[in-house]
């Protein structure tokens, strides 16, 4: 909240007298105006990083079939003919304006190549938050509850285990089990016809969604077990206990409640580490999403493309860090009323 | 000088824990295979020495890979620089991490700000799309692998050792040695950085296991340190379209890439236990690494 007491120590005023009444609004104002100059600053960075670095971005593209005729046609697509500020200023204009340029790769508009992707991949992350989240949580719970029981134990060497290992590896170990070695029941492949949504392709969409689930599921079980553990030992659930209510009622209703804050953050922290996720697990599976877009026009050099997709992923990233922020700040009574 | 033996006491202490004994025996005899693997292995790891993807057969315990490689070969050879690269790329990106996270805590103010605004700015590029960023244009090169994690890593120490660093800021030894006009510099490597090293070792290991993934998954993806020559991360790639046929060429890499960073991590949260005497480490850190840690001040 440091930000918030120093704005309104230089601030007016009436800025001062607002913040004091209405600490939420005021927290919620300054954190989005902070994620706008955040993701202007990371627009700088794409652009600098695919058009300013070192190594002209035209002749990157073209690789060495380079012709003096098609250098100046990509050139002129990327305005690099132009001042820096200049290019810059019209990539960005083009962006708020909805116009997000053309792929090198193919011609396409860029909206229509990643449009249907973007909608792909949420389902994903979606899908892989929600059920990592949920089997995590309860399992989290489960183990909080009967604390140093052998399951407490065995479940925290596994989570252990399965949070060191690298993405690609859980993929593939889900099809060597289900599709190739052992099971030959789903798809290694999730290709999504085009003209259908990913949900009409459930088959498809298994063996993505596990791996990302797999992958976040030991972050969350443990803060939700710490977090359990902790509002199990305090003094408001040895009342309740004392009270005669029922053990699961303790559980759900005095002690979950009071684990929330830092499950809420756990949960935004997973969906931040899911942005970047996606890439290596749409491309193990050749998901058509956000990440094997990227991966795709890496390897083609289709600046506008990765451009692009890296705008979308990082304000993803801000919207999720902002949106974490607020809401555990709202589950926390003792910061909300503190402001 | 004592501070530079509390480091290795650290480790020590570590160690001899039972968490941090078989986390060191497991990520050690990985380290010890990529890098005497070179020097055993049975044939070239670059030339087809057997068909494509036979399976395991005298002489080729492992079997050939997808243009007949010898697999066992190409495990042995394929470790070290991707170790290496992991290696330079957590000491750089922690380095810069605990420079800027103290200087952010003990400047204050105007250097805080700008620092960490600078801060969340690349921390909201996931790590691995920030390499991609930063290969798209400039093809993919070792020193760029190694300085694309770096600086994926910087953001995240900072915000750690930044926060840590405050509390020490605040002691009296600090505040003693700025009486004796002590210069700003010596006052942050001599007086804050000893009180931190717990933290920066935790982050240590921390960010060694990140390396390892985020520089395997660029070689999976294939724009990591480039073919012909032998990669775990490019193996699992290459090899992946004759899983059914010999799928040891998948499997073994795969496996070392779990032990050592299976052991890695148990090391990093033994070393977490004994010295900062918490129950979730690794979790509180990654938190706060993220910037939305309860009480994080935007």
């Amino acid at each position: 909240m440091s930000v918030v007491t120093a704005a309104a120590g230089r601030g007016s005023y009436r800025f001062r007298r607002l913040a004091r009444a209405h600490p939420v609004l005021c927290h919620v104002a300054v954190r989005v105006a902070l994620g706008i100059v955040t993701l202007w600053l990371v627009s700088v960075v794409i652009f600098a990083a695919t058009q300013v670095l070192p190594g002209n971005a035209a002749y990157a593209v073209l690789g060495r079939s380079v012709t003096p005729q098609r250098l100046h046609a990509v050139e002129r697509l990327l305005n690099l003919n132009r001042p820096l500020v200049s290019q810059y200023g019209s990539w960005i204009g083009g962006v708020l304006h909805g116009n997000f340029g053309t792929s090198l790769a193919n011609g396409e508009s860029v909206s229509a190549l990643i449009g249907s992707r973007i909608v792909n991949s949420a389902v994903l992350v979606v899908a892989a938050g929600v059920i990592g989240t949920l089997i995590a949580g309860v399992l989290g719970m489960l183990a909080a509850a009967r604390r140093d029981s052998s399951f407490d134990h065995g479940a925290s060497v596994i989570a252990l285990g399965i949070a060191a290992l690298p993405e690609f590896a859980v993929a593939i170990a889900l099809v060597i089990l289900f599709s190739v070695l052992v099971l030959h029941v789903l798809p290694a492949v999730s290709a999504i016809p085009a003209g259908t949504e990913p949900w009409q392709n459930i088959n498809e969409l298994i063996l993505p969604v596990a791996t990302l689930a797999i992958v976040i599921a030991p972050y969350i079980f443990r803060i939700v077990r710490g977090a359990m553990i902790e509002a199990l030992e305090s003094d408001y659930v040895e009342m309740a206990q004392l009270k005669g209510l029922s053990r699961r009622r303790v559980l759900l209703l005095h002690a979950f409640p009071n684990a929330l804050p830092p499950v809420v953050q756990v949960i935004g922290l997973n969906l931040l580490y899911l942005a970047g996720g996606i890439v290596v697990v749409e491309y193990v599976f050749d998901y058509p999403g956000m990440g094997a877009a990227l991966v795709d026009a890496v390897s083609n050099r289709d600046i506008p493309v990765i451009q692009f997709t890296v705008l979308v992923l990082t304000a993803f990233y801000v919207f999720v860090n902002i949106t974490t922020d607020i809401i555990s700040l709202l589950a926390s009574p003792r910061r909300r009323v503190a402001g | 000088m004592s501070a530079r033996w509390e480091w290795l006491a650290l480790l020590g202490r570590a160690a001899r824990t039972q968490r941090g004994a078989v986390g060191l025996a497991l990520a050690g005899s990985v380290v010890l295979l990529a890098i005497i693997g070179p020097f055993v292995a049975p044939h070239s790891p670059t030339l087809s020495v057997t068909g494509t993807f036979v399976p395991p057969a005298p002489g080729y315990p492992l079997g050939g890979d997808t243009i007949g490689r010898d697999v066992l070969s190409r495990v042995l050879a394929g470790g070290w620089l991707l170790l290496a690269v992991a290696a330079g790329a957590t000491v750089l990106g922690v380095g810069a991490g605990v420079v800027v996270g103290i200087s952010a805590a003990y400047l204050g103010r105007v250097s805080d700000g700008l620092l960490m605004r600078i801060v969340d700015v690349l921390l909201a590029f996931p790590p691995l799309v920030f390499a991609l960023l930063l290969l798209s244009v400039l093809g993919s090169h070792v020193w760029l692998i190694l300085i694309a994690v770096a600086v994926s890593h910087a953001p995240q120490v900072a915000r750690v050792v930044r926060a840590t660093a405050l509390e020490v800021c605040e002691r009296d030894f600090v505040r003693a040695a700025e009486l004796l006009a002590m210069p700003k510099r010596r006052v942050m490597a001599g007086e804050v950085l000893p009180n931190l090293i717990s933290v920066v070792m935790v982050e240590l290991g921390l960010r060694f296991t990140y390396s390892i993934l985020i520089i395997a998954g660029l070689s999976f993806l294939s724009f990591g340190i480039q073919p012909p020559a032998a990669n775990w991360g490019l193996m699992i790639n290459e090899n992946r379209i004759g899983l059914a046929a010999n799928p040891w060429g998948v499997v073994a890499p795969i496996i070392l890439i779990a032990i050592l960073t299976i052991g890695l991590n148990t090391f990093t949260d033994a070393i977490a236990r004994t010295s900062l005497g918490v129950e979730r480490p690794t979790e509180q850190f990654e938190l706060a690494a993220a910037g939305i840690a309860a009480g994080a001040t935007p």
